[in-house]
Parts: structure tokens; sequence; C-alpha cells
């Protein structure tokens, strides 16, 4: 059609300050490429998708009103899980390595054997043998926590109550990085 | 001056012509047409309450009985319409109490309603039979009480996923014990527990329930005890489940289900547990309507249930039916004509639920009468769309959540383009479109192109340029309302076709390129359409050019409203004036 030199030139021409996204994300290109993301949270990196099914998939940036499910239905399924529990705990999981984060709800784990295998399903690792003294041993990967005072702890320090109520993220790291989170006094 | 019919027979002839639509035309051949035809029109439809003023309609049609109305955009249900947008119902029930005290029955949808609106429809409305408010907020339970104590012909009284203040449970204790003409009751939306003691005498004494649809607190010894009383309810939204299973509670739950022999739709069913599924299996061969959305029952307890289910129309579940529930469905369930699937995690990072493409493919094949989905889904190919266009050319709506923006087919790495055109070419009835994953312009032009009755289009995280508006504003003959999010276009083809914009009901742009000079010359060019700007800040604090936060454009013979809070900016047509919002309560 006749427009569409016009249009052309005005993709062309698209005034490049002008983008989708949040102050302090990436531009992001489309037309076949897979990786388009908008409004990220400026806080999480952001990975190439490959478009495959990993059973892991990338986080969902906080993206208001998305997916399209009305407030009342959402509220009514969130409420029905938590009831027995109260309020969902819900704290972010990063694993050194792994590009992505997860989010998973503290008061769904009864124990911490429950929540380390489900750790392990998430990120497919395996965490080793917790030992009071030492910490863990046998793997490579250490879960810690960082706590309301925003010290880095050793998951499975404090009693589990205690952990639920005072973890704010949780963090895999890998090895050598794990000097100096012995066990807490 | 031909031949004249007289104006009986043709109010007669017009008594036989129920649909608005054909009504309005009629209304357009002559002014005696005209006249007749507002004089006998007794069901009114507004579906944007700002359109027309409310006077106005009050006077058009004297002898209305029933009006239905509809406030805030459709994208107001996923939190994009800022509290406070507007919506308000007062004016409308004020102008009706005024001018058609005869009013019987008031529908509404996505408005403001207050304690004081309630009030006022029970004291003014002396034939007052039908309430029904959906996705409305703004009144409390006390509201609902006047309405239940002052109209004594009630027959329906409904509220469906409302945001009420629930200061309590007594509002049923306000039914007087005169009242018996209840029909349908639902208060599936509050929180509060009502007296059982209360609403088993009510159900006692109202011989035409047919609908009764409870909330969560209502328990399972209650809803027993309920059932017993009302054997004759088609229509049944359950309380919650969420209590212990006791053997004897098991048999009378069973037992009180299978007396219910003409049970058609069951909703609710809050918490069920497996456990409690076969208490549910006498009345499934008669279900034509289950909604299992609010229940979180997984696989395989499911599919128990739904193979019982032979006549089945409408089914509503979570995706934890998983593609295998989906089989069963398309095995045993011949009859389906609307599928819902929704996500039972919609924020959070759950392990995968086993719900693909498949499922949906497979019900296409297996379930010839169906013409209504709305299906939630990680990841999306453009075979299955390919597939299920072929195998459901008879599709009414298609709605396609991918909920990884961008998505594009997983298989291949293409855009979804050519699945969305097969949609659009082979499914020639469909009426409602939404539209998911990665999509370029050229899905776009597919669709202006083949959608021809499209009357609703969403779009979201989709297409490359304004090319895409273009098309649709060039094309899709039918469209009435088109709501936009995140895309990546906007002035150059919204000025260029303008004219298209007063054909239809409404357009909602957010977090596109609009920029509020062109906000100002498309309002300038089109008199009939109000153009509100809805941005925290206010507009000309920043350059011309800079996009706007969201647009939402309506055509409407009422002008600009007076109702605008802080951050809609209405721009008059008189330039000097400029942009303003009025705040009038």
């Amino acid at each position: 059609m006749e427009k569409v030199d016009v249009y052309d030139e005005l993709v062309n021409l698209k005034a490049t300050e002008l983008r989708l996204g949040l102050p302090g994300t990436e531009e992001t290109v489309s037309c076949g490429k897979s990786n388009k993301r908008a409004l990220l949270d400026d806080t999480e990196k952001e990975i190439e998708s490959t478009g495959k099914n990993e059973t892991a998939s990338p986080p969902k940036a906080q993206i208001v009103g998305w997916p399209p499910v009305r407030s009342y239905r959402k509220n009514n399924i969130q409420t029905k899980k938590n009831e027995s529990e109260g309020q969902g705990n819900y704290v972010k999981v990063s694993m050194d390595g792994a590009p992505y984060l997860r989010k998973i709800d503290l008061t769904m784990y009864k124990q911490y054997p429950e929540l380390m295998k489900s750790l392990e399903n998430m990120f497919k690792f395996s965490v080793g043998e917790y030992f009071e003294r030492e910490g863990y041993k046998g793997s490579d990967f250490v879960p810690t926590y960082e706590d309301k005072d925003g010290d880095w702890m050793l998951v499975g320090d404090v009693p589990w109550e205690m952990f639920v109520s005072s973890c704010k993220r949780l963090r895999i790291m890998k090895g050598s990085e794990v000097k100096g989170l012995g066990s807490g006094v | 001056m031909g031949l004249r019919l007289p104006s009986k027979v043709l109010e007669h002839i017009l008594s036989f012509i129920d649909s608005n639509e054909d009504r309005n035309s009629v209304s357009l051949v002559c002014k005696s047409w005209f006249e007749t035809e507002r004089k006998t029109r007794k069901r009114v439809f507004v579906g944007n309450c700002y359109a027309v003023s409310p006077a106005a309609v009050a006077k058009r049609f004297p002898e209305m009985r029933s009006l239905t109305l509809k406030g805030k955009p459709h994208f107001a249900d996923y939190n994009l319409v800022p509290d406070g947008w507007g919506g308000y119902a007062w004016p409308w029930i004020e102008a009706m109490a005024a001018k058609c005290p005869s009013l019987e029955e008031i529908r509404l949808k996505r408005m403001v309603v207050t304690d004081e609106c309630l009030e006022k429809i029970a004291a003014s409305f002396k034939d007052f039979e039908v309430l029904v408010l959906t996705s409305c907020e703004g009144f409390s339970t006390d509201g609902i009480a006047a309405i239940a104590a002052t109209c004594r012909n009630l027959r329906v009284l409904e509220l469906r996923e409302c945001i009420v203040e629930d200061l309590g449970g007594d509002w049923l204790s306000y039914f007087p014990e005169t009242s018996t003409s209840l029909v349908s009751l639902d208060f599936s939306c509050l929180d509060s527990e009502v007296k059982i003691s209360d609403l088993e005498r009510l159900v006692s004494r109202s011989p035409n329930l047919k609908s009764l649809k409870l909330n969560p607190a209502v328990t399972l010894d209650g809803l027993v005890s309920l059932l017993r009383r009302a054997p004759q309810l088609t229509e049944l939204g359950t309380g919650s489940f969420a209590f212990q299973l006791k053997p004897e509670a098991f048999s009378k739950l069973s037992e009180a289900f299978s007396n219910c022999k003409q049970l058609q739709s069951l909703s609710g069913l809050w918490d069920v547990l497996p456990e409690y599924l076969p208490a549910l299996y006498s009345v499934c061969p008669g279900l034509t309507s289950l909604n299992l959305s609010y229940a979180t029952v997984r696989m395989p307890d499911l599919v128990e249930l739904l193979r019982r289910c032979s006549k089945l129309q409408k089914l509503w579940v979570m995706d934890l039916i998983e593609d295998k529930g989906l089989e069963a469905v398309a095995s045993y369930c011949k009859e389906l004509r609307e599928l819902r699937v929704f996500p039972s995690a919609p924020d959070l990072d759950e392990a995968n639920i086993p719900l693909t493409e498949q499922g949906l493919v497979v019900v296409s094949k297996g379930c010839r009468k169906l013409e209504s989905v709305l299906y939630f889904c990680v990841q999306f190919t453009n075979a299955a769309l390919l597939t299920i266009a072929r195998k459901r050319p008879n599709l009414k709506c298609f709605r396609l959540c991918v909920i990884e923006p961008f998505a594009p087919d997983y298989k291949t790495n293409e855009p979804l383009d050519k699945g969305f055109k097969a949609i659009a070419e082979g499914c020639k009835d469909l009426r409602r479109l939404s539209v998911s994953g990665l999509l370029s312009d050229k899905a776009f032009k597919y669709i202006g192109k083949h959608a021809k009755k499209v009357r609703m289009l969403s779009i979201a995280f989709a297409g490359d340029s304004d090319l895409m508006l273009h098309h649709l504003l060039s094309g899709c003959e039918s469209l009435k309302k088109l709501e936009i999010r995140d895309c990546p276009f906007g002035d150059t083809a919204l000025l260029e076709h303008a004219a298209k914009l007063e054909t239809m009901r409404s357009l909602w742009m957010s977090s596109c390129f609009v920029s509020f000079g062109a906000c100002k010359i498309l309002s300038k060019k089109m008199p009939r359409l109000n153009v509100e700007v809805i941005d925290e800040h206010p507009p000309e604090t920043r350059p011309e050019s800079s996009p706007v936060e969201r647009i939402y454009i309506y055509r409407t013979v009422a002008g600009p409203r007076m109702d605008t809070p802080e951050f809609v900016w209405t721009i008059h047509k008189n330039p000097e004036i400029g942009v303003s919002h009025l705040a009038i309560k």
C-alpha cells in the first residue's frame, strides 16, 4: 500500500529516547528475536530466552495487570492457599551461576529438609549434608539467607520458626564464596 | 407523503422485536418510527455510561423497565485503571428515580455504587425486582440490607465479584418474613458469616428459588440444610468445603445432592478436597455448567468428576486440569461450548504445571460445539493455532493468554503471526479476540483483513510500529472495543483513522507511544469523542511529544464529563480552555 514508505520512514525516525520499560533497563528489539522483555524489575538481571521450554522458566517480571487475571480471582486463590498458615511469606531465591531468580513461599514448608528438597529440585543441584559446626559438606553449593539485620547466615543454623520469620531472601552460594559463614553462634 | 403505518400497528410489530440493535435500526427509519420505538422500549442497554447523559436516556425511554449500564473500561479488571477514575451510578439512579419510577431491573457492571444509591433504589422503585451488580464497588452490606428490607417484590439479588465493605452478616435478616418472591440470590463475594437460621427460613419460604450462590463462610452443614429445603435449585454456588471430613457428613452431603434433580449449574467449591468429590457424582450427569476455577483439585481426581458430565456445556477450571484432564474433557464432554482455563499461580514461579497448547488442541478436536475459549498457557505454537482454527471454524470467542510476554512459537522461534492469521481467517464468526505472544505487524494485517465480525479486540505486548494500529483501524469492520497495552506505536495511525473511532464504543491504550500533542489534535478534530488522558503527571509539564501513560477515547453525545478526578485530563474542544480536570463530586 502507498502508505508503507511513510511508515517505514516513521519507524526509522522513531524517537529513540522513548522506549518501553522502566528507567535503568535495557532497550529491547522485536521482530523475530525471542528475548524481548519490558518493564524489568531493575534489581534483577534478565536472560536470553532460547524459547525452549526449560524446566525452570524465567522469572516473570512484576508487570502491572499481567497476566490478566482479575484481582478478585487472584485474591481468592491466594487466600485459600494461605488460609491455614496465615500470611504467605515469599522470598526470592538466587543461585550463583544461575541466570534467573525464583520466588518461594516459606510458609509452604514445615522444616528444613522439605525446603532443601524443593530448592534442590528447583535449581537442579544437591546441597550436601548439614553439620552444626562445619556447615554443609559434600557439595559445592551452600544455602544461605539474608536475615532481618542484613546479615548473611547459613540456612539451618537457627530453629525453623525463627528462620521463617527472619529470612528476607535466599542465596545458594557456590563453594569458594562460603568461607566466613560458619555455623552461627 | 407516502403510506403511513398507523402507530398502533407499528407498536404491535415492535412488541416482537427484543434486540436493541434492531430497535436502534428501527428508530433511524423516520421520526414517527423513532417516536413509536422509544415509547415502547422496555429494556435499555448503555454500554458506556459516559456516552450519553442519564437525563437524555430517561427522557427518551419513558417506559423503561430494565436498565443495564457499564462503567469502567475492561482493563480496570486488571488494575490498569487507577482508583477513582469514575463510573458512578448515582447520577443514573437519581435520574431514573425522578423520571422512570416504574423501573424494575437494574444491572450494573464495573461501576461505583454507594449505599446511597442502593437506598435510593429501594426507596424509589415500587416494583423493583432485579438487582445485578457485577465487578462493582463502593457499597457496604448496609446498602444490601436496604434493598432486602424494602423491595417487596425482589426476585433477583446478585453480587458478582464485587468489592463490598462487609459490616457483618446481618443484612440477610432484613428480608421480611413476608418476602417469598426470591428466584435468585448470589452473595458469594461477601466475607462475613450470615445467620444460617435466617438463610434457612428465607430459602424455605421462597418456593420459586432457582439459583443460590453462597459465600465461603457457609459450612457444609449449612449447605446440606439448605439443599434439603431447596431441592428445586437449578443453580448452586456452594460455600467452603474446608472442614474435616466426617463419615456421616459425607453421606448427608451426598444424599442432599442426589435430591437436587434439577441442578444444572454448580460453582463455588472453594477448598474442595478430592475425598468430597464423589458427593457430587449424582448431579454430574445433569450438569450443563461447572465452575471449578476456585477449586484447587488436581489430577487425577478431576477426571472422575468430568467423565460423568456428559451434558456439560460450560467448564471453568484452573490449569491444574493439565493436558491429561483436557483429554478427558474432549472424550466425555461432547456438548462443550465454553472452556476457560485459568492459571493457578498467576504471580509465582512455581514448578511447571503440565498444561500446554496440546490441551486446547485436544479439546478443539474432540468438542465440536466449542465456540468460546479463554486459555492461559505459558507458551504456544503456530501449529497448535492452525489446528484449532481448522477444527473449530465455529469459534465465536477466542482469548489466548500466553503468559510469557513476547513468547514466540517455542518450537520454531517464529512469531505467532501465522497462527493468529489462521484463527482470523478460519473462524469467520469470531466476535471477540485476545491475542498474545510474540506478534509482528503482519499478524495485525491479517486480523484487520479477515476478522470482519470481531467486535472486541485485546492486545498486549505486540507489534512493531504504527502499522499495527493502522491495519486494525483500517480493517476490522465490526470493531467496537479495542484495548491495547504496551505496544510500540501511537500517534500517526491514531490520527489517520480518527473517524473510525466514532464508529466504535471505545479505545483504550496504555503504556504505548501516544503523545499528548496527538491527543490534543485528535480531540480538536473529533467533537464527538471524549479523549481522556489518564496520567499521574500533568501533561503540560512535559513536551508535547512525550508519551502519556494511558488514554481512553470514547464516542459520546454527552460532552466531556464533569466528574473527572485529578489524574484524568480531558482536552476541551475550545483550545482556550485547554486541558483541565474538573473534579466535581
